[in-house]
């Protein structure tokens, strides 16, 4: 089987005053198809980078990203703006709901880049925001939202188009316990049923129970990767070294 | 989603239908809506218009009450006229707006314009996160230009449509204060129209240009760079 986002010998640096930094020193990573995949590390590690390359959000310096095998540098801006539209739903740390549309106009606007008429839009919308468990808030506006809320209108977003990737950064970093466990629940479940692969930049230990594999990036390298068997381990070590 | 990723990506040589859409119709109501929501702001930005197209509107007026006079062929009002300080010359048959006058219309739709360029530079950077989540959910740089113009078009038409209208109605008053009802009635609805409509023409032209580089510098935004703003 192929994988559905290969990273190949990834760099970055950017350009900080007159200093270069390297965020990213040469990545290599394989996601496959339907997996839910954490990518860990601490804050400045490169996580983020590495988040905003796969979802070509971000050029890379040197180096490649392919989704499905196919090298996202060489789609032109129509194309990009359609694998954003069509086949990545994005989630982000700070939710990045448009704050003048309400709940529901969030969710239909991905639908109508899509082409899907205005009805169909508000339909499919309102079985959305029933998934995630906030069907009677469909005309609320941002503000009037919690965290936890916004985030779960997020995601009903990410998923309108019926996406084969998500993309989660940090995507429990602006909530409490309970609301983060329950984002990642739904996360979790949603991904099942949908076999969405997932891959969430984190530094959620929470996160870390759901994830089929975690990818530990330190200093802009990948330090090691993990499948969820060795994970208590080390989940155990980390418990007792801070 | 069994299959590959980009099977159901239109080919590029039969690409007759677009990848993205955003229809103009729901342009329109979003960049309305957005007006709305954001009114105060809205209202300031074209606050300035208002002022710059009313003084337009007034001068512009002011003259069709002159010219109005004068060609009603009544020695009396030009006599009118005359004593109140018009240089009219005796073979002169109307009224054109003065070097001076000129100079300062000019002057305010200038100040007007630097006024709506800062205005909306401020709008767009406060609303670069917003841009770039759009961006994220797939819209092209040309869709937040549209959105961009079509909130500048409504405002800018608005504003000088109201800033014609109170320019004309203060040019009116003032021509009946100077010259009395009789001089007034003297002046067509179609010229009074017709300077309005310059106004308001002119007022919308201001308030598109104003806006075309914030919005130009908004849409060629990378969406991280967008996102990386603090909100």
């Amino acid at each position: 089987m192929s994988s559905v986002v290969r990273v190949s010998n990834v760099t970055k640096s950017f350009k900080l005053g007159k200093i270069e930094v390297q965020a990213l020193k040469g990545v290599d990573l394989q996601i496959d198809r339907g997996e839910y995949l954490s990518i860990m590390g601490p804050s400045g590690s490169g996580k983020s980078t590495l988040f905003n390359m796969i979802g070509g959000l971000d050029k890379p310096s040197s180096g490649k990203v392919f989704i499905d095998e196919v090298d996202i540098a060489q789609l032109d801006a129509y194309e990009l703006a359609w694998l954003r539209c069509r086949k990545i739903g994005y989630i982000f740390q700070t939710f990045n709901i448009i704050q003048v549309m309400t709940a529901l106009e969030n969710i239909t606007l991905p639908m109508i880049f899509a082409g899907m008429t205005n009805d169909a839009a508000v339909q499919k919308g309102m079985k959305l925001l029933e998934q995630v468990g906030l069907g009677d808030r469909h005309s609320h506006k941002p503000f009037e939202l919690s965290g936890g809320q916004q985030q779960r209108v997020a995601i009903a977003r990410a998923l309108a188009n019926d996406p084969a990737i998500i993309l989660a950064d940090e995507p429990t970093g602006n909530l409490d316990l309970t609301t983060g466990e329950e984002i990642i629940t739904l996360l979790k479940r949603l991904s099942q049923q949908r076999g969405v692969t997932v891959i969430s930049a984190t530094h959620d230990f929470k996160m870390l129970n759901v994830s089929d594999r975690v990818v530990w990036i330190r200093d802009g390298r990948i330090d090691k990767i993990e499948n969820r068997e060795e994970l208590s381990i080390s989940i155990g070590r980390i418990g007792v070294r801070e | 989603m069994k299959e590959g990723i980009f099977q159901d990506l239109p080919n590029k040589s039969n690409r007759v239908q677009r990848l993205v859409v955003l229809p103009f119709g729901k342009s329109v109501e979003i960049a309305y809506k957005s007006i709305l929501v954001r009114f105060f702001r809205s209202l300031i930005t074209t606050l300035s218009l208002v002022l710059a197209v009313s003084f337009l509107s007034f001068t512009d007026v002011s003259n069709d009450v002159a010219n109005g006079m004068l060609a009603s062929g009544s020695a009396e009002l030009r006599q009118t006229l005359v004593r109140a300080g018009y240089d009219l010359g005796p073979e002169a048959t109307n009224v054109a707006s003065s070097p001076k006058q000129r100079w300062i219309i000019l002057l305010s739709l200038l100040v007007c314009a630097v006024g709506i360029v800062n205005a909306q530079l401020m709008a767009v950077t406060e609303r670069f996160r917003e841009i770039g989540t759009m961006k994220c959910l797939g819209a092209l740089d040309r869709f937040v230009l549209r959105l961009f113009m079509l909130e500048a078009g409504m405002q800018g038409l608005a504003g000088s449509a109201a800033g014609a209208l109170v320019g004309a109605v203060f040019a009116l008053i003032g021509g009946w204060i100077r010259f009395g009802g009789a001089a007034v009635r003297q002046v067509t609805l179609t010229e009074v129209m017709a300077s309005m409509a310059a106004a308001t023409g002119i007022g919308l032209g201001l308030s598109l240009l104003g806006v075309l580089y914030p919005a130009l510098v908004a849409a060629r935004m990378q969406p991280v760079e967008a996102m990386r703003v603090e909100p």
